[in-house]
């Protein structure tokens, strides 16, 4: 608790003493009863001073319907009416207390809220050791490091700024950034992302990035922005509060106006005092805040706790669309495959299969292409490039080399075709590297770009939580991507696009949906960004290396996990069912105890529980997410 | 220009008065109050003076809500 608070905490205590006490002080005769009511001001004034300045103010800058106006002119019109005719000011101070007892509660409830998420979303580092020129080390701003230069990282730090290991090795916890609990080891040479932790050996890192432009800043740049767009439901909250306080108001005026006059009219007793009274309990109930705080807390907590599972999402706006998602469209390369094309097997091999990779490896040694990159991967034995000599490429079939002198040629159907080499065909989908060793064919390397683990269940979730159509988009030729849609179980593929042709297939679908439905497309942002903003919800993959995926997407899954997709639909619906809870809970509350004081049945009590309670259980339902 | 400022104010529906009065306010292009990170970013009009237009703007969110504060 804060100072205020404290305050209000205090002033809660005494003012419940002093009703207490003179509740048991026999003053109800004692000059005509004014000195009880004389007494009952005492802790009125203890309890409710800040409300009736601030009503006054309130009228004085013609904002009068505020919360604060109406307390007073409940109170004021309770003690009056005390006054008048039962003797009893109780109530009236009671009003107040509980009005203030609620408030306090609202506002230690928000701040601890508000502190606990901000606290998940705290990934900034403090501090940054940067080396200084006579090799010593100092603390600065994580700020004040320039591009280039050289800063420690030691075990238990956050890495203060993006860059890459010049010196040593460790393993890093990267789930502050993708909600991935296994560490990641990097050595020299490897990219470090702000916002990690360093578990194990010291680092020197070689910054690439300012502060500002690091990966924890423009997490959290992003996460803060995040509830400035607000979501329709908020926006309608807003709409119904500017609309709903006027008209209890008017209400309440009628109340207290048509009730005793329609009675008269009937030739019965108006009863001014039972009326104004029930006009008095409508104004407690006015006040919409439990309303218009719990709906933006719990978009709040759902992007905080999102941001927490290595899912980034750009607003409320998006978190309301990702609920509603029911078609669903991806790109293949890098979003449900890894990317890279890795050695998938070694096929008819006259050889070890040791031997045909190291072999394949030192042929292809000097080139850059991503197959002969694989090939490398995949060897396990050091290469010397010593051992070969001698090394031609021909354009479209492979290369041919001399290895320990004897002619190594690996390529493709083609190139064996051309050279007279019986070769064996592939049955699998991929590419295929043909190998033979002086003419005799020594079998043949599959190399093909892997499915993610977790992409076939990542498909199936999304079908369990209601996606009706899954459709693949991919520029990959249709033979290579039926393999993988077979695989992975989706209603639909769409293969040998151009860019240009996913964003018409994409709208398609869009074209496709039913009302109250969305589009979501999930694209690794390299080539996507036009579908990604094309689609009324874009996901980009593993956006911690591309800026163009971060600016065209509206959610970001921070690591390569496409079962991360339906863990944010499931959190988006869950939001979003807590949403709907709220605002009918809270309305229909409201209404409910409107009519019941209408009728005469409420109370000054009910309307209190229908302000202050309504808002207590609507926070807490709200932080639930 | 875009700036944000840290802002203290007690109750949501006040949140959501500042930002109505910000937004009426002249020089002041856009604004949105975050409740949940206590944050009013402000967009300037082309040309206005942040400083001037920030004054204003905290004299009349006092009048829609005598409670609250804008560090400035």
């Amino acid at each position: 608790m804060n100072r205020k608070q404290k305050n209000v905490l205090i002033r809660i205590l005494v003012a419940a003493a002093l009703l207490g006490l003179l509740h048991f002080l026999p003053l109800d005769d004692v000059w005509g009863g004014w000195l009880k009511f004389a007494a009952y001001l005492v802790p009125y004034a203890v309890i409710g001073w800040d409300i009736l300045r601030k009503a006054w103010k309130g009228i004085l800058n013609r904002q009068p319907f505020d919360e604060c106006f109406l307390m007073a002119v409940a109170t004021v019109g309770a003690l009056v009416l005390g006054r008048l005719r039962t003797g009893d000011y109780a109530e009236a101070v009671a009003v107040m207390l509980f009005y203030q007892t609620g408030e306090l509660f609202q506002s230690v409830a928000v701040g601890k809220s508000r502190r606990s998420i901000t606290a998940l979303m705290d990934i900034r580092p403090d501090s940054a050791n940067l080396e200084q020129p006579d090799g010593t080390c100092a603390e600065v701003d994580p700020e004040e490091v320039p591009v280039g230069s050289i800063i420690q990282v030691k075990p238990g730090e956050r890495v203060p700024v993006d860059g890459r290991v010049v010196e040593g090795t460790s393993s890093m916890d990267t789930s502050a950034l993708t909600g991935e609990s296994l560490p990641r080891d990097v050595r020299a040479g490897d990219e470090v992302l702000s916002g990690c932790v360093n578990l194990t050996g010291l680092l020197r890192v070689k910054t690439t990035k300012e502060a500002g432009e690091s990966a924890a800043a423009r997490v959290l740049d992003m996460v803060e922005n995040a509830s400035s767009l607000k979501s329709r439901s908020e926006a309608f909250i807003t709409r119904f509060a500017r609309v709903y306080t006027p008209a209890v108001v008017f209400s309440a005026l009628a109340l207290a106006v048509l009730g005793p006059v329609i009675r008269l009219l009937l030739g019965m007793a108006p009863d001014w005092g039972d009326w104004l009274m029930r006009a008095l309990t409508f104004l407690v109930i006015s006040c919409p805040c439990a309303l218009v705080i719990s709906i933006p807390l719990t978009f709040f907590a759902a992007i905080g706790r999102a941001s927490r599972a290595g899912v980034l999402v750009k607003g409320s706006n998006y978190l309301e669309a990702m609920a509603q998602t029911r078609l669903i469209a991806f790109d293949k390369t890098g979003t449900v495959t890894q990317g890279v094309f890795e050695v998938a097997g070694v096929h008819h091999s006259e050889l070890p299969d040791e031997e045909l990779l190291e072999l394949a490896a030192l042929a292809e040694y000097h080139s850059d292409h991503p197959i002969s990159l694989s090939l490398r991967k995949a060897c396990s034995r050091e290469l010397d490039p010593g051992r070969v000599t001698d090394v031609e490429e021909h354009a479209g079939e492979g290369v041919s080399a001399l290895v320990d002198g004897r002619r190594v040629c690996c390529g493709n159907d083609r190139m064996m075709r051309r050279l007279g080499v019986d070769f064996t065909p592939c049955s699998s989908v991929g590419t295929v590297v043909h190998v033979s060793v002086e003419g005799k064919y020594c079998g043949h390397i599959l190399i093909a770009d892997k499915l993610k683990p977790t992409a076939r269940e990542a498909i199936d979730a999304l079908r369990r939580s209601g996606v009706r159509k899954s459709v693949m988009l991919t520029g990959d030729r249709p033979a290579a991507a039926e393999a993988v849609a077979r695989d992975l179980g989706v209603d639909e593929l769409k293969a040998g696009l151009l860019p240009g042709d996913k964003v018409s297939a994409v709208e398609a679908l869009l074209g496709e949906k039913r009302p109250g439905e969305t589009v979501a497309f999930v694209g690794d942002g390299l080539n996507d960004a036009p579908v990604l903003s094309r689609a009324d919800v874009g996901i980009a993959m593993g956006a911690l290396g591309s800026d163009a995926a971060i600016e065209a997407a509206d959610i970001v899954l921070m690591d390569d996990d496409p079962l991360k997709i339906s863990t944010a639909v499931t959190l988006a619906r869950r939001c979003m069912r807590i949403v709907r809870e709220n605002i009918v809970f809270a309305i229909g509350v409201k209404l409910l105890c409107l009519l019941l004081s209408a009728l005469g049945f409420g109370t000054m009590w009910l309307a209190i529980f229908a302000d202050v309670g309504v808002m207590v259980l609507a926070v807490l339902n709200a932080i639930r997410v | 220009m875009k700036k944000t400022y840290r802002i203290d104010v007690d109750c949501a529906n006040c949140a959501n008065k500042m930002e109505e009065a910000a937004r009426r306010t002249a020089g002041v292009a856009d604004a949105t109050v975050n409740f949940m990170l206590l944050k009013m970013t402000v967009e300037f009009e082309e040309g206005a003076d942040p400083k001037a237009v920030m004054e204003q703007v905290l004299a009349n969110c006092k009048k829609v809500e005598s409670d609250c504060e804008i560090m400035l």
